[in-house]
């Protein structure tokens, strides 16, 4: 008893009282989504959309998330033709969303570099007057010559530039956002800088959330700092809870200069959720779905991008490369790097002749794992614990299969999470800001000028 | 299908425009009206030059709570990405299963070119000359996806066959696209594209891209010859005129009554506004003029946009609409689930499955 006494109170989970945050992310085209299951539907359809719509708000989540990409991905010069590939416009799929659901947040992926300021202001400022209160925009700042080819503005822009520009961009959506007198009469804007020189008037008056909430999915310093000056939710891929807990700690240390606090920016990992109804069954799952994944193609492919040239004579049933690889090759155009190759291809050759793993057997090992595999107990008292230890403040849940992906997790995981009081039972505001605890941007006082 | 003589299949639409409205419910109750009365197509305007909100983006709003109708707003061509547009608007085709349109438009004013501080601002002919490039990089890329691109082909692991995917290496006077578009291509094909030749400079774009021109007339003779014009032309772009619907497009203020508010107005033809011609009276007189000009082969139907817009609409719905439909000049329900099946518009083969079908 004394003993037990002068230990500190264990960190009761109800006095913590942190309410977990969730996502459902719309199938990628990547080989996370697994095309070949016969349970597999379209990409394209809006049935699919609605569906997976319709899951995460029966599962209440905060949102529901399109990734964008503007240029189809090309691998040996060719469109790559092994994942799912081809997607709908993201706001316009999102506008239609809101008319099946309603309270659902819906948050679209649009690019700083090959949008213009007024325009993505405008479109979502629509979404957010359209879905009473529910738009989100993750700013994406990609930018290569590659993609801009489709684009009048073409070219490409370096990583600082690119930095620059979304900041300036946001900055001047908000300025146009907030540029409606509170009686709803439109005021005239004028915003001059580095990238920007622009005035007029703004075609729509204050949306119900003031402003759309903004995501940022980035992670290099400059994408970090974006993130703690500027957006309300980062999305990134550090989903374990050692890398979890530093990112926390490192994008949350950068708050306090832009005179901000912990509360006002969510950080959201992308995850992958696999159960089953034992451990040893949800394991199995796992393996079979990474299985699925990487296909003996898709295998060659991820072998292919490391190693910057054509493999195609080999085996993926056989043993990895001897060869070196060639770094910045140009192999594979439109998709994210996975760091020096000849580094990952050193891991990776050890990897297999430590396990004698063939090809396929090492892509499986080394590329794909879930985030969390097992039972909807386990499952959700990791998801409970990775939160609150401040390894995140929630989930972009990111299923395999479209569209049916996340039937099972709403239906076994979250009543769990209810249960532990880790997470709503019901939503208690309309806006997308309301559900993530986020505070509502002040308008700029009357007599304020608006010139930046 | 619609003879020469324009005596085919009426064709009614009607605008859903609304000041300072900037929720759904409103646009919702308006187009649900019009599908109600089993029109066409419903259109909404859009300009970043005033107040209003973004028309593509309330229209795919609308489409899940419709079934039929046709939905076609405004897309400028000036200050907007082409490749952007055209995926936009693919996508309006997809989210109401092959009811999209758009109608391009140009911002040819100072003010809007300063909102996007990209460009100075250029004669309204010089953009519709862009505005037809638009349309046309747009179709490519509606065509760079060919139909059965997708094949899941689970032995090859391959989802697509990239054979199927074609480039568009679009080179305009002010802008170039490589392709392919990054939406596969959309249910109708080519969503259809409403050419509004009211606007000065928008005619050979009329001429050239339109699945269905909106023009102006006084009367039905003018109508007719209007009609014969754009077709001629058509023809001389190479296209068949009988895939181009010619609609009259016409402001209608049914505030007055029955019949008309001006003796032998509705028969006899529109009174001409500043906004173009506007016919005032009763729903039944309308009747009577969209019998009379379609009766004398004069166009393929109507463009009726609403002075009152919810007024008007019901009036028109309610009154005017059973009365053509009594007559048979009006379907009573849908027969098709397109808006092209709507119009009696062939679904457009795909110009780069057609050249490589040509090789082989
Ligand atoms: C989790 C995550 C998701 C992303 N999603 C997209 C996307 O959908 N579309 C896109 O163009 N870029 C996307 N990006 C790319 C980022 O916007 C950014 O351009 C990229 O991470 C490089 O920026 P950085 O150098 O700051 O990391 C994503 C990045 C992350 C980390």
């Amino acid at each position: 008893m004394t003993s037990t006494a002068k230990q500190p109170k264990p960190r009761g989970r109800r006095q913590l009282n942190k309410h977990i945050h969730l996502a459902a992310h719309f199938p990628g085209v990547n080989n996370t989504t697994v095309w070949t299951d016969p349970r597999s539907r379209s990409q394209i359809d809006f049935a699919s959309f609605e569906h997976l719509a319709r899951t995460a708000e029966r599962g209440l989540f905060d949102f529901f998330f399109l990734a964008e990409g503007l240029r189809l991905r090309e691998h040996k010069g060719r469109v790559h033709d092994l994942d799912v590939v081809g997607r709908p416009e993201s706001l316009t799929v999102l506008n239609a969303l809101a008319a099946v659901t309603e309270r659902l947040g819906l948050a679209a992926t649009v690019n700083a570099t090959f949008n213009e300021p007024y325009e993505t202001a405008r479109r979502f400022a629509t979404l957010d007057h359209l879905s009473g209160g529910r738009a989100a925009w993750n700013v994406v700042t990609s930018s290569d010559a590659f993609t801009g080819e489709n684009f009048r503005r073409g070219g490409y822009l370096d990583r600082a530039d690119r930095y620059t520009r979304a900041a300036e961009f946001v900055a001047t959506a908000r300025e146009l956002w907030d540029s409606w007198t509170p009686e709803g009469q439109p005021r005239p804007f004028a915003h001059t800088g580095q990238h920007f020189d622009i005035e007029g008037e703004f075609t729509l008056p204050r949306s119900p959330q003031g402003h759309p909430v903004v995501i940022q999915a980035g992670d290099s310093p400059e994408g970090r700092e974006f993130a703690a000056s500027a957006a309300d939710v980062i999305f990134t891929r550090h989903g374990t809870p050692e890398a979890g807990r530093a990112f926390y700690a490192d994008v949350k240390g950068r708050l306090a200069k832009y005179g901000r606090t912990a509360g006002d920016l969510k950080i959201m990992p992308g995850v992958t959720v696999v159960l089953g109804d034992t451990a040893a069954e949800a394991q199995e799952r796992a393996a079979g779905i990474r299985r699925q994944q990487v296909s003996p193609q898709n295998a060659l492919l991820t072998l292919e991008q490391i190693w910057g040239v054509d493999l195609s004579s080999y085996d993926p049933d056989g043993p990895l490369p001897d060869i070196d690889p060639v770094v910045d090759s140009g192999l594979s155009q439109g998709r994210t790097k996975r760091g020096d190759p000849r580094a990952v291809a050193e891991q990776w050759r050890a990897l297999s002749r430590a396990k004698g793993l063939s090809i396929r057997q090492t892509v499986i090992e080394t590329t794909t794992r879930q985030s969390f595999i097992g039972t909807p107990q386990a499952v959700a008292a990791e998801l409970d614990e990775f939160v609150q230890s401040d390894a995140a403040d929630g989930f972009i849940l990111v299923p395999h299969l479209t569209p049916s992906g996340l039937d099972e997790f709403v239906d076994q995981v979250v009543p769990l999470l209810q249960e532990r009081g880790a997470y709503r039972t019901e939503y208690t505001g309309t806006t997308l800001r309301s559900h993530l605890g986020l505070k509502e941007p002040v308008p700029p006082a009357r007599e304020e000028g608006l010139t930046a | 299908m619609t003879a020469s003589t324009g005596r085919g299949l009426l064709h009614l639409a009607a605008a859903v425009d609304q000041p300072d409205t900037y929720e759904a419910d409103p646009y919702l109750t308006l187009t649900r009206l019009a599908e109600r009365g089993a029109l066409d197509f419903v259109t909404l305007g859009d300009s970043f030059g005033r107040p209003g909100p973004d028309a593509l983006a309330v229209l795919s709003r609308v489409a899940p709570a419709t079934a039929r109708i046709g939905l076609v707003p405004t897309v400028t061509t000036t200050h907007t990405e082409p490749f952007h547009v055209q995926a936009a608007v693919a996508t309006l085709d997809w989210v109401s299963r092959g009811r999209a349109g758009w109608r391009p438009e140009v911002s040819a004013t100072e003010e809007e070119a300063r909102l996007f501080g990209r460009r100075a601002a250029a004669p309204a002919a010089e953009l519709w000359g862009e505005a037809g490039e638009v349309a046309d990089v747009a179709t490519r890329l509606w065509d760079s996806w060919e139909d059965d691109a997708e094949i899941r082909d689970v032995a090859t692991g391959r989802f697509i066959d990239r054979e199927k995917l074609h480039y568009v290496d679009f080179q305009g006077a002010t802008f170039s696209v490589r392709g392919p578009s990054i939406v596969p291509r959309p249910p109708q094909g080519h969503p259809v594209t409403v050419v509004d030749t009211t606007q000065q400079h928008a005619y050979d774009v009329a001429a050239r891209h339109a699945d269905v021109a909106l023009v102006n007339a006084a009367g039905p003779a003018q109508a007719a010859a209007v009609r014969a014009g754009l077709r001629r032309r058509a023809a001389e772009y190479g296209r068949d005129p009988d895939a181009l619907r010619v609609l009259a497009a016409l402001r209608i203020d049914l505030g007055g009554g029955e019949h008309a508010a001006v003796p032998g107005h509705g028969g006899g033809g529109p009174l001409p506004s500043d906004l173009g011609p506007l016919y005032r009276g009763g729903p039944v007189d309308l009747a009577d003029l969209v019998t009379a000009w379609h009766r004398a082969g004069a166009v393929d139907g109507f463009h009726l946009t609403p002075v009152v817009p919810r007024r008007d609409l019901e009036r028109l719905v309610n009154g005017t609409v059973p009365l053509l439909q009594h007559r048979g000049l009006f379907r009573t329900f849908y027969p098709g689930s397109t808006f092209r099946e709507h119009l009696g518009l062939a679904r457009p083969a795909n110009q780069y499955a057609a050249l490589a079908g040509d090789l082989s």
